[in-house]
C-alpha cells in the first residue's frame, strides 16, 4: 500500500513509494539517508527533527512524509547550498562554530533551522526574539547563551553583507 | 513514536472530504496540520483506521474579512493567525492568543481548525473564540450550520461536532469602537498549554461604564468557558480595581476545576483570579485606547 | 605550565570538532546503518512490582518482519546480571537481570526483547506481545520503605535498607555541647531525570569468522563497558571492540552498563546479523538512571557569632530497585563533601541507602556533590538566619584562609587549594551586593518580593586516585608522532560534547610546537586507544589530559634529543617553537620539526642507545582529587500572587585553576548553571503510590528553554593546583554544583521577611505560592493593595 510523493530536499528531486505512516524525520533519516535531522524527542517538544518545509521550521517528526509531497524540504545538509551560506558555512553555521553554540551537538542542526527561518522574517531580532524563537528547540548543554550570541553572530554577518 | 498503520486518503476539494467523511466518519480521523493528531497516533493513544488528510484543501486556507466579521479558515496555521496584519488590526486578542500557542515550529503547522477540533482543555483557542463570540461553522453534504463557541465545546475533547462534518471556518465578529480585549496565559512549563489561559473582550459605553464583556477560560476545566457570573459582575459598571478583583474572583465560581501536578484545582482558581484581573486590565485599556 | 611556546594554550578557540557537527555530517549511533541489520525493542513492564505469571509470546514471534522474540526464559541465564562497580561494607546485593526474571520491580523493566527487520514492523510486532502480571504492593518513599512492615522490593533480603553508611569526623557530641545555638534543617534534593538530548544507542555486529564482536553504544565509558559486555557474556574480552561515535550529552546517564548493550550483542551473534536498539524518549525517562534522590535532616553546632563547632547529617537516599553501575557510591560522595568550604571540625554523617520500585539512581552532572553542596549551602543559609547575620558574613567567617591549604576535612578529604573567600568577593563586587541589598530593602517597602542569594562551593573532581574508586582512577593516553610529522593522540577519556579534541590539541600543538591541524585526537575507539576509564567527575582534562601531557613530554624530549644529535647541541638548549627546533643560544642552529620526527623514524643517526619510533603511553595516576570552587550570587523577584520566580541576575565567579580554553570553561558554566535552573524551578521525577513514573514524557517533565533564562555573568580567579602538571582542576559539574543553592538560597530569601524559613525543589509556582500563602495567612492577594 505504497504511495507515490514528489519532494525536492535541499535542491535535489525525490521520488519515492512510501508508507502513509511514515513519518518526515524517518522518510528524510532512513529512506533518503539525511541523518543529520535527530530525534530527541516523541511528544513534539524537543526540536531536534526540525526541518525547513517550504521554508518554514517544522518539526519532521510531526509531520508525514505524505503531507510534504510537493514540498520543498531544507535539512541541515542542505545549508550550506543555499544562497546565504554563499559558497562556505551558512552565516548561522559559522555563528554556532564562532560562538561555541554547540557542544554534543544533538540539538544543533534543529537549533540551526529555527535560526535561519528566525533571521529570514527578522533580520536584527532583539535577544528576547532570538530566545522566543528557539523556545522550540530543546538544548541540554549550553545553556543558551551562546547560541543566543551564535544567532546574533549571523544575524549581524547576514546584515553586512546585505549592505 | 511509530504510529499504526491506517488508509490514507487526501482529498483536493472539500466535497471529496465530505464524501469521505461521510463513508468512514466513525473509523476516520481528520487531519489538518496534524499537531494534535500525529503526537496522540505516535503514542498510539489514537490509532484510527482512515485517515482523511484535509490539508490540501486550498478553500479552507486564509483570513478574510466579511459582512464585519473576521472569517478564518479551518486551515489558517496558528503562524498565520498571529501575523495576520487584518487579525492584528481587527482582532489583538485572537492574535495574542495564536502567538501564545506552543512554539514557532507548532505555529507553523498547527491550524485553527484542528485546535478547536480537537478541544484540548488547554489549549488557547478555545477561550479566545468564547470570548469573542466567534461562530464556528461545521459542514457536512447536508449543509453547514454555524455553532456559537458558547455551545461548542461539550467535554474534555469532545465537541458538537458530528462524525460526518467537517469544521471548514470560523466567524469572529469584529468589534467596534470603544471595545478592547487580551489574552493572557501561564504557561504549563512543560508542554506549553495553559495551565490557566483567560482571553477577555470588554467595549466600554457611556459614561466609561463596560457596555459588554466577555470572558473565556481555559486550562481550569474539562472544556473552556464562559465565566457568566463574573460577566454578570461587570456588566454596567465602571471598570475599578476594586469591581475587577471581585468580578475575576468569580470566574471559576460553579466550575469544576481541574487539578494535577502542574498546578492543584485550588492553584488553578487562584491563578484564574489573577489572570482575569490581568486580562480584563488590559482590554480595558485598550477599549479606552484605540480600538483592538 | 612548561610548553615551548604558548600559541594556543589559555586561548578561547574555536572547536575543531564542531564543522561536522554544523553540517550534520557527525554521526551518532542511530544515524549508522549496516547491512542486514536488524532493529530490537524492549518491551517493558507498565508496573511498578509484579509477579510475571507468564508471557505469551507466540503472537509477536508470527508477525511480519520478526526474526526473534526472547524472555528471561529464553536467554536461560545466557547473559549476567547488569555490573554494579560500587563496594560499601554490608551492602545487600541487588542485582539486576537483563531481563526480569519472575518478577519486576520498576515501571520500565525490561520483560521481553522483539528483533524485526524495520522500526515499524518491529513498533507493531510489540504490541502483540502479551504479558499476564500480578500486581505485588509497591514502595516509592524512602523514608516509609525502612520500616519494619514495608514491603520488600527484593522478597530475598530482610529489608529494603541496603546499606547504612556512616562516617564521623573530630568529635561531634562535645561540639553539639558547646554549642550556643543549634540550627535544624531538613532538605530534599529531588530526583532528576538527566535527559541528554540523544538517549541511548546500540548497535552489534558479530564477525563468526573473525569472531568479533563489534559494539557501538553511545557511551562514557567505553572500555569499562567492553570489559563489563565481555563478562556478562562470557565472551573473551579481545573478541570485544566497542566503538563510541558522535555522543549527544551524558550528563552521567551513559556512565553505566544497560541490559540493551548485552542484548543487542546476545542477538547479533544469535542472530548472525547486526542488530540496533534506539532509545525511546519515554523509555529514556522510565529506564536511564536517575539522578539525587537524597533527603537529608542537618542540624549544625554554632556560636552566636557564627562560628561553626559541628554538624550533624542524616540522609535517605533512594537508590532505586536495582543497583547500576555506580548506584550504591554515590550517596557517600555527599557524605564526603558535606562540610563544603567551611572549617567544620566536628563531623557526622549518616546515610541510608534505600531500595524501592523505581529505577536507580546514579551520576547525574555532579554525582552526589550538588547534594552535598546544596544541603551546606541552604544549611549556612539557615544559620544566618538563625543568628541574624548577612549569609555572605558568615560564610567568610568559617572559609579556611588560602594558607591553610591542603587543608584536611573532617571527613577525611584534602583539598588542595583554594582561595574562597577572593572568590566570593569577587562574586559580591560583580553583582553589586551591597547596592542589592539596598534595593532588596526599598523593594519590600513596596511590597515586592525581591531576593538575593549567595551560595559558595567546593567540588571534588579529576576523580580521582586509585585508592578512592571502584574501578581505577587513572587515565591513559597514547601520543604517536607520525612520520609526516603528524601527531595522533589516543585518550582513553571518551569526550561527549566537552571540546577534548580542541582543548587537547592546543596542549598538544604548544608542547610540540605544531599547529592544531597538525594533531588529531582520537577517542571511544577500544581497538585504537589504550585502556582508559573515560569521561566522567570532570577528571578528562586533568587526569587523561595530563597523561596525555607526560606522553608529550616524554616525546618532546625524545625529539630534542634526536635534534641534539644532528645539530650538535645540547639538547637542553633547544626549544620546539614554529615547527622547528631552534638553539636557545644560537638561533642559526636549527632545524624543521619534520626532519627530527624522519630521522626517528629512518633511525639512520640517533643517538646512541635511543629507540627508534616516536610514541609515548602514559598512565596517569593522580595522587589526589582536585578541589575546584567559588561563589554565585542570584537576584530573583517572586510574583506574590502567582509563585512565579523571575531570574533577574546570576553572577558566577568560580575558580577551575588554570584554564586550557576559556570559551569551553564557559560553555560548561553556562550549561551547568541553567541545569541547576532546571533543578531548582523546573525539574522532577514524580512517581506517584502505585510507582508510575508520572512526569515521564517532555510534556510534564519541564526543562529549561532558552526563553527562561537570563544572560549569565560568569567571572573567574585562578588558584592552579599542584596535584597535576598543568594546574587544571575540572569545570564540567561547577555550574550545577554552585547554582542549585544559590538560587534556592534568593528564592527564600526573597520570602525570609514574611517567616519563610525554607523551600524544597523543585520551587514550582504552585509551591512557592502556597508558601506565601501559608506565611501571610492567605492574605497574599491582600497584600498587593499596599503596592
Amino acid at each position: 500500500m505504497g504511495l507515490e510523493i514528489q519532494v525536492q530536499v535541499n535542491g535535489k528531486n525525490y521520488q519515492s513509494e512510501i508508507e502513509p505512516r511514515l513519518l518526515l524525520v524517518h522518510y528524510l533519516r532512513e529512506v533518503l539517508g539525511l541523518t543529520g535531522t535527530h530525534v530527541g524527542c516523541e511528544t513534539s517538544l524537543c526540536g531536534a527533527c526540525t526541518v525547513l518545509v517550504d521554508g518554514r521550521a517544522v518539526k519532521s517528526c510531526t509531520m508525514l512524509a505524505v503531507q510534504a509531497d510537493g514540498s520543498e524540504i531544507t535539512t541541515i545538509e542542505g545549508l550550506t547550498a543555499t544562497p546565504e551560506a554563499a559558497g562556505g558555512l551558512h552565516p548561522v553555521q559559522e555563528g554556532f562554530w564562532e560562538k561555541h553554540g554547540l557542544q554534543c551537538g544533538y540539538c544543533t542542526p534543529g537549533m540551526i533551522l529555527s535560526a535561519v527561518q528566525l533571521l529570514r522574517d527578522n533580520p536584527s531580532p532583539t535577544e528576547a526574539e532570538i530566545r522566543h524563537a528557539i523556545a522550540g528547540n530543546l538544548c541540554r548543554c549550553t545553556g543558551y547563551q551562546h547560541i543566543v550570541e551564535a544567532v546574533e553572530y549571523a544575524a549581524k554577518k547576514l546584515r553586512s553583507r546585505k549592505r | 513514536m511509530i504510529p499504526a498503520a491506517f488508509e490514507y486518503f487526501a482529498p483536493k476539494n472539500l466535497d471529496e472530504a465530505l464524501r469521505l467523511v461521510e463513508r468512514h466518519g466513525d473509523e476516520a480521523k481528520l487531519l489538518a496540520g496534524g499537531h494534535s493528531l500525529l503526537p496522540l497516533m505516535k503514542l498510539r493513544l489514537s490509532a484510527p483506521r482512515y485517515v482523511i488528510d484535509i490539508g490540501r484543501i486550498r478553500a479552507l486556507h486564509g483570513v478574510r474579512e466579511e459582512d464585519g466579521r473576521l472569517v478564518i479558515g479551518a486551515l489558517t496555521t496558528h503562524h498565520d493567525v498571529e501575523s495576520s496584519e487584518l487579525v492584528r488590526q481587527r482582532c489583538l486578542l485572537l492574535a495574542e492568543a495564536a502567538a501564545e500557542i506552543g512554539d514557532v515550529q507548532v505555529r507553523n503547522r498547527g491550524t485553527v481548525g484542528g485546535s478547536l477540533a480537537h478541544a484540548d482543555p488547554a489549549a488557547d483557542y478555545p477561550a479566545a473564540m468564547l470570548a469573542l463570540e466567534a461562530e464556528i461553522v461545521a459542514t457536512s453534504s447536508g449543509g453547514s450550520r454555524a455553532i456559537p463557541a458558547g455551545e461548542f465545546f461539550v467535554d474534555l475533547l469532545t465537541t458538537q461536532l458530528r462524525p460526518d462534518e467537517i469544521l471548514t471556518e470560523v466567524r469572529v465578529p469584529v468589534a467596534g469602537r470603544r471595545s478592547g480585549g487580551a489574552y493572557r496565559k501561564l504557561h504549563q512549563p512543560a508542554s506549553g498549554f495553559a495551565l490557566v489561559g483567560v482571553a477577555a473582550r470588554v467595549r466600554l459605553g457611556e459614561g466609561e461604564k463596560i457596555e459588554s464583556v466577555a470572558i473565556g477560560m481555559t486550562g481550569v476545566a474539562a472544556h473552556a468557558y464562559r465565566a457568566a457570573t463574573a460577566e454578570q459582575a461587570l456588566a454596567g459598571k465602571k471598570p475599578g480595581a476594586k469591581l475587577l478583583g471581585e468580578a475575576a474572583g468569580r470566574v471559576t465560581e460553579g466550575v469544576d476545576t481541574l487539578g494535577d501536578m502542574h498546578g492543584s484545582a485550588g492553584y488553578r482558581r487562584a491563578v484564574a483570579t489573577v489572570y482575569a484581573r490581568r486580562a480584563l486590565e488590559a482590554a480595558i485599556a485598550r477599549a479606552g485606547g484605540k480600538t483592538a | 605550565m612548561a610548553t615551548a611556546t604558548k600559541k594556543y594554550v589559555g586561548k578561547p578557540l574555536k572547536r575543531k570538532e564542531d564543522p561536522r557537527l554544523v553540517q550534520g555530517i557527525a554521526h551518532y549511533v542511530d544515524d549508522l546503518t549496516l547491512p542486514g541489520m536488524l532493529h530490537m525493542g524492549v518491551v517493558r513492564s507498565p508496573y511498578a512490582h509484579a509477579r510475571i505469571r507468564g508471557i505469551d509470546t507466540t503472537k509477536a514471534r508470527s508477525a511480519p518482519g520478526v526474526a526473534a522474540v526472547l524472555t528471561a526464559e529464553d536467554l536461560a541465564g545466557a547473559i549476567g546480571p547488569v555490573p554494579c562497580a560500587a563496594q560499601i561494607p554490608d551492602m545487600k546485593a541487588a542485582p539486576r537481570p537483563v531481563l526480569a526474571t519472575g518478577e519486576v520491580r520498576f515501571a520500565g523493566e525490561g520483560v521481553a526483547v522483539v528483533v524485526a527487520n524495520s522500526p515499524y514492523t518491529l513498533r507493531d510486532a510489540m504490541e502483540l506481545v502479551d504479558v499476564d502480571y500480578d500486581p505485588l504492593p509497591v514502595v516509592v518513599d524512602p523514608e516509609k520503605a525502612v520500616r519494619k512492615d514495608a514491603p520488600r522490593v527484593h522478597e530475598e533480603l530482610s529489608d529494603n535498607a541496603a546499606y547504612r553508611w556512616e562516617l564521623e569526623g573530630g568529635d561531634v557530641k562535645k561540639a553539639f555541647k558547646q554549642a550556643e545555638r543549634v540550627v535544624k534543617l531538613r532538605m530534599t534534593n529531588q530526583r532528576l531525570v538527566p535527559m541528554a538530548m540523544e538517549g541511548r544507542g546500540v548497535l552489534a555486529q558479530y564477525d563468526r569468522g573473525d569472531q568479533r564482536l563489534t559494539l557501538w553504544s553511545s557511551s562514557q565509558i567505553p572500555h569499562i563497558l567492553r570489559t563489563q559486555i565481555a563478562a556478562m557474556l562470557n565472551f573473551p574480552e579481545y573478541g570485544v571492540y566497542v566503538v563510541v561515535p558522535e555522543v549527544g550529552g551524558g550528563f552521567g546517564s551513559k556512565l553505566n552498563v544497560y541490559p540493551e548493550e548485552a542484548l543487542a550483542c546476545y542477538l547479533a551473534m544469535k542472530l548472525g546479523k547486526p542488530v540496533k536498539w534506539t532509545e525511546g524518549r519515554r523509555e529514556n525517562f522510565l529506564a536511564t538512571i536517575h539522578g539525587r534522590d537524597e533527603i537529608c535532616d542537618m542540624e549544625f553546632a554554632v556560636k552566636r557569632d557564627g562560628t561553626l563547632l559541628g554538624m550533624r547529617a542524616k540522609i535517605f537516599a533512594d537508590l532505586g530497585a536495582y543497583y547500576q553501575l555506580l548506584t550504591p557510591l554515590i550517596p557517600t560522595l555527599t557524605g564526603l563533601m558535606i562540610c563544603g568550604c567551611y572549617k567544620l571540625p566536628n563531623v557526622r554523617v549518616e546515610i541510608t541507602g534505600v531500595l524501592t520500585n523505581k529505577m536507580s539512581t546514579d551520576a547525574y552532572r555532579g554525582a552526589g556533590r550538588p547534594e552535598a553542596t546544596y544541603f551546606i549551602e541552604r544549611g549556612m543559609d539557615a544559620v544566618a538566619a538563625e543568628l541574624k547575620i548577612d549569609p555572605a558574613e558568615l560564610r567568610r567567617k568559617n572559609f579556611p584562609k588560602p594558607e591553610d591549604f591542603p587543608y584536611a576535612t573532617a571527613t577525611g578529604l584534602i583539598y588542595d587549594t583554594a582561595n574562597y573567600q577572593g572568590a566570593m568577593e569577587l562574586a559580591l563586587k560583580q553583582a553589586e551586593y551591597k547596592k542589592l541589598r539596598r534595593e532588596q530593602a526599598a523593594a519590600r517597602k513596596k511590597g515586592r518580593l525581591l531576593g538575593i542569594g549567595v551560595a559558595s562551593y567546593v567540588e571534588i573532581c579529576a576523580l580521582g586516585p586509585s585508592s578512592a574508586m571502584p574501578a581505577g582512577g587513572w587515565e591513559s593516553a597514547t601520543v604517536r608522532i607520525e612520520p609526516t610529522g603528524r601527531v595522533r593522540v589516543l585518550t582513553g577519556s571518551s569526550p561527549h560534547g566537552q571540546g577534548e579534541e580542541t582543548s587537547f590539541a592546543q596542549i598538544a600543538a604548544d608542547m610540540l610546537g605544531v599547529t592544531m591541524d597538525d594533531v588529531i585526537i582520537v577517542h571511544g575507539d577500544t581497538s585504537a586507544v589504550p585502556y582508559g576509564i573515560g569521561t566522567f567527575g570532570s577528571r578528562t582534562l586533568a587526569v587523561g589530559g595530563t597523561a596525555m601531557y607526560r606522553c608529550l613530554e616524554n616525546l618532546r624530549d625524545k625529539l630534542l634529543k634526536i635534534a641534539g644529535h644532528l645539530l650538535e647541541e645540547d639538547p637542553a638548549k633547544l626549544v620546539l617553537r614554529d615547527k622547528r627546533i631552534v638553539s636557545k643560544r644560537d638561533p642559526k642552529k636549527s632545524l624543521p620539526f619534520g626532519e627530527a620526527v624522519a630521522a626517528a623514524y629512518t633511525a639512520k643517526s640517533l643517538p646512541p642507545g635511543l629507540e627508534p619510533g616516536l610514541e609515548a603511553t602514559n598512565f596517569f595516576e593522580p595522587s589526589n582529587f582536585t578541589f575546584p570552587f567559588g561563589t554565585h550570587v542570584a537576584v530573583v523577584e517572586v510574583d506574590r500572587e502567582t509563585g512565579d520566580v523571575k531570574l533577574l541576575k546570576y553572577v558566577a565567579a568560580d575558580d577551575c585553576g588554570n584554564v586550557i580554553n576559556p570559551l569551553l570553561v564557559e560553555g560548561q558554566l553556562q550549561g551547568g548553571i541553567v541545569q541547576s535552573i532546571g533543578q531548582v524551578f523546573f525539574e522532577e521525577a514524580v512517581y506517584d503510590e502505585q510507582g508510575q513514573l508520572i512526569s515521564g514524557e517532555l510534556t510534564d517533565y519541564a526543562l529549561p528553554h532558552a526563553a527562561d533564562i537570563p544572560r549569565i555573568e560568569t567571572y573567574h580567579t585562578v588558584t592552579p593546583t599542584p596535584v597535576n602538571p598543568m594546574g587544571v582542576k575540572g569545570v564540567g559539574e561547577a555550574g550545577t554544583i554552585g547554582a542549585t543553592p544559590t538560587l534556592v538560597n534568593a528564592v527564600v530569601d526573597a520570602l525570609a521577611h514574611l517567616g519563610v524559613r525554607h523551600m524544597d525543589m523543585p520551587l514550582k509556582r504552585e509551591r512557592v505560592w502556597q508558601t506565601i500563602q501559608e506565611a501571610t495567612g492567605g492574605s497574599a492577594g491582600k497584600a498587593r493593595k499596599a503596592r
